[in-house]
């Protein structure tokens, strides 16, 4: 059998939408999370085939590494519900995702008959920013701010949300 | 110049955090209100020219050219004044200094995030700035804690991230087709390739991920839960701004730069607008709680401002844009009258008011002119741009949207007929004789707000020259 790349993007990406679909429909959380770094790590493969090495490198150590982390140490946290609720709970997903299948053939019938036309893709992207650096620190600099301002802000939500909870519960206590 | 209005309010949050964190805790507040104060005037003072002119700072700087126009302008007037209102009412409920500073600093976020995204001159940056503004508000609702504004806050952020999820995958889509995230490019590509499905495809993503954010019908389940769980102060910023910069305005920039026209694109802004009037008019009818039905009211507002953006002419895009103002001027102030009775009555409940203008009589005459302007009474601000929308409407042939909106007109003023009498008209409920006017932190911008809702309606004759017809210029 030849293993040529195009086999290998067929299976990567058939890889990938079995991860992510798992991910999504699966009621158990912790498995879930594990799902979530999966599809990561398959989309890291994806990402290094397409040369894009650097976006490969943030998707493996933020997506796959450091957001799997933060999921199970949320999860870790928790309390599992009873069984029969948990059963109940299922089923209740279960029928959320009824039209999935449906959604997946039409997107199947729409790429089989070239409906969409995906016009320079691999290229433009290639052209548009030669690293990341590049696009970082010439295309995107006024982003950057946004990106300051949203640490700032998100700094801000644990002193608000966490810092302060906890002197309320030192006080709560001593009463 | 632009760019300032995003850089000195991160400097200012920089330097508020600083060491000398004590000695700034009793100075935050005025930052702020002077940041707001400089915004407003500058906006008012400065000529076109000085905004819309090449900035070499900015450009060396941050290599950006904001892309500001006239439509800009009354959106950096708006936010600084209702950021400013804000301010004034977090410094009326929130009692604990280093609360307020936490306050003050999270709402000079949401403003440098909300002028980055009226200023931004492409999809990706509009977008980054977008999730400032966003940040900085699901902080804001569940600020002080209390089950239902986490509540809200989780609503807000699930809404959210379905929105950032449709809205990143249409800019990534545009970026595919493209190779451009600028708004000069995707216009001369929708001239000239609007029917790539892609494109389509990618616009339909773009405009249902703002339609979440604008919290129209129906993606508008995460509003009214966020809008009264929140403390009082953050539901003036969010009804005030927040929603309609992040979502209103955006929808707007994208709608006018990408020329999405269409016949189908057009039926479906105003197939939504006329939805969101009239649905969210007949929810209001129905609330007992005070700042929930204030929400379901800014639904049905902001349809107005949607249904101008829908009908597309160079006179309903003005009167949308001033709708915007108006909207942002006369709810702030029914929401800052909203935090007043609940401060000083200790309920939002409708039911368990009443007779509440003999004891508050500022505020309740300031929620009266406040009141008539949202249902459209002249000569006050809101009857003219409703009227401007309206009459637009018709002169486009769209008479069934105009005729549909003139009825909600009169259920607005059922709602607000019977939220006045419940609250502030008719004898005393029994426990309120003890009760006070409210302090001068919310009565003086109640009196402002009251004071611009009745000016822009008397002055409508010079500002429909000087204010409202350069605005088609967006076009």
């Amino acid at each position: 059998m030849i293993f040529d790349f195009d086999t290998m993007y067929v299976v990567l990406l058939a890889l990938l939408l079995s991860a992510a679909v798992w991910t999504v429909m699966t009621s158990h959380l912790l498995k879930s999370a594990i799902g979530l770094a999966v599809t990561s790590v398959v989309l890291t493969l994806i990402l290094f085939l397409l040369k894009a090495s650097l976006a490969g490198v943030f998707e493996l150590s933020v997506c796959a590494g450091l957001i799997t982390v933060v999921f199970i140490s949320a999860i870790s946290l928790t309390k599992p519900v009873a069984e029969a609720e948990a059963r109940e709970m299922k089923m209740k997903r279960l029928k959320r995702f009824i039209f999935l299948p449906i959604l997946l053939l039409i997107a199947g019938w729409l790429l089989r008959n070239r409906m969409i036309h995906l016009t320079h893709p691999v290229q433009a992207a290639a052209d548009a920013a030669t690293t990341v650096q590049q696009a970082l620190w010439s295309g995107r600099r006024f982003d950057l701010v946004g990106q300051i301002l949203i640490i700032l802000a998100g700094i801000f939500g644990i002193i608000v949300l966490f810092k302060t909870k906890d002197c309320v519960d030192d006080k709560e206590k001593k009463q | 110049m632009p760019v300032l209005l995003v850089l000195v309010p991160l400097a200012a949050v920089l330097i508020l955090n600083l060491p000398l964190h004590r000695i700034m805790c009793r100075f935050a507040f005025w930052i702020g209100v002077i940041l707001c104060l400089v915004q407003a005037l500058l906006v008012i003072q400065l000529p076109n020219a000085v905004w819309n002119g090449p900035c070499q700072v900015a450009i060396r700087l941050l290599r950006v050219t904001p892309a500001v126009d006239n439509l800009s302008l009354v959106m950096f007037l708006s936010i600084a004044i209702v950021t400013f209102v804000t301010l004034l009412v977090a410094r009326y409920t929130i009692s604990d200094c280093g609360k307020l500073f936490n306050f003050t600093n999270l709402v000079i976020l949401a403003m440098a995030g909300m002028n980055g995204l009226v200023m931004a001159n492409d999809l990706f940056s509009l977008y980054v700035f977008l999730e400032v503004a966003a940040v900085a508000s699901f902080i804001l609702i569940a600020f002080d804690r209390e089950k239902d504004a986490f509540e809200g806050t989780f609503k807000y952020i699930v809404m959210s991230a379905v929105a950032t999820a449709m809205i990143l995958s249409a800019i990534g889509l545009m970026m595919t087709v493209t190779g451009s995230m600028s708004f000069n490019v995707l216009s001369s590509v929708m001239k000239t390739d609007g029917g790539n499905p892609v494109i389509l495809l990618s616009a339909a993503l773009l405009l249902g991920g703002l339609f979440i954010k604008s919290g129209l019908i129906p993606f508008h389940g995460w509003l009214p839960d966020a809008y009264s769980a929140a403390p009082s102060a953050t539901s003036v910023l969010l009804a005030g701004i927040v929603t309609k910069t992040t979502g209103v305005y955006a929808l707007i920039r994208v709608v006018t730069m990408m020329h999405l026209h269409s016949h189908t694109m057009q039926t479906l802004i105003l197939v939504v607008a006329t939805l969101s009037i009239v649905i969210a008019a007949f929810a209001a009818l129905g609330q007992s709680d005070f700042k929930r039905m204030l929400a379901y009211s800014s639904i049905s507002q902001v349809g107005y401002i949607i249904l101008g953006l829908g009908v597309g002419t160079p006179l309903a895009l003005a009167g949308a844009a001033f709708h915007l103002f108006n909207h942002a001027i006369f709810k702030t102030l029914l929401f800052v009258n909203a935090a007043t009775v609940e401060k000083q009555s200790g309920t939002r409940n409708m039911d368990t008011l009443g007779g509440v203008s003999d004891k508050m009589p500022v505020t309740g005459f300031t929620s009266v002119i406040a009141f008539l302007s949202t249902a459209g009474i002249p000569p006050l601000s809101g009857f003219w741009s409703k009227l401007i929308i309206i009459v637009a409407a018709w002169k486009a042939g769209f008479h069934w949207y105009a005729f549909i909106a003139i009825l909600a007109s009169l259920l607005t003023l059922a709602y607000f007929l019977s939220m006045q009498r419940r609250v502030f008209f008719g004898k005393l409920a029994s426990g309120l004789e003890d009760l006070k006017e409210g302090n001068p932190w919310v009565l003086i911008p109640a009196c402002m707000l009251a004071a611009i809702t009745i000016g822009l309606g008397l002055c409508i004759p010079w500002l429909f020259g000087s204010f409202l017809l350069p605005i088609r210029s967006i076009l």
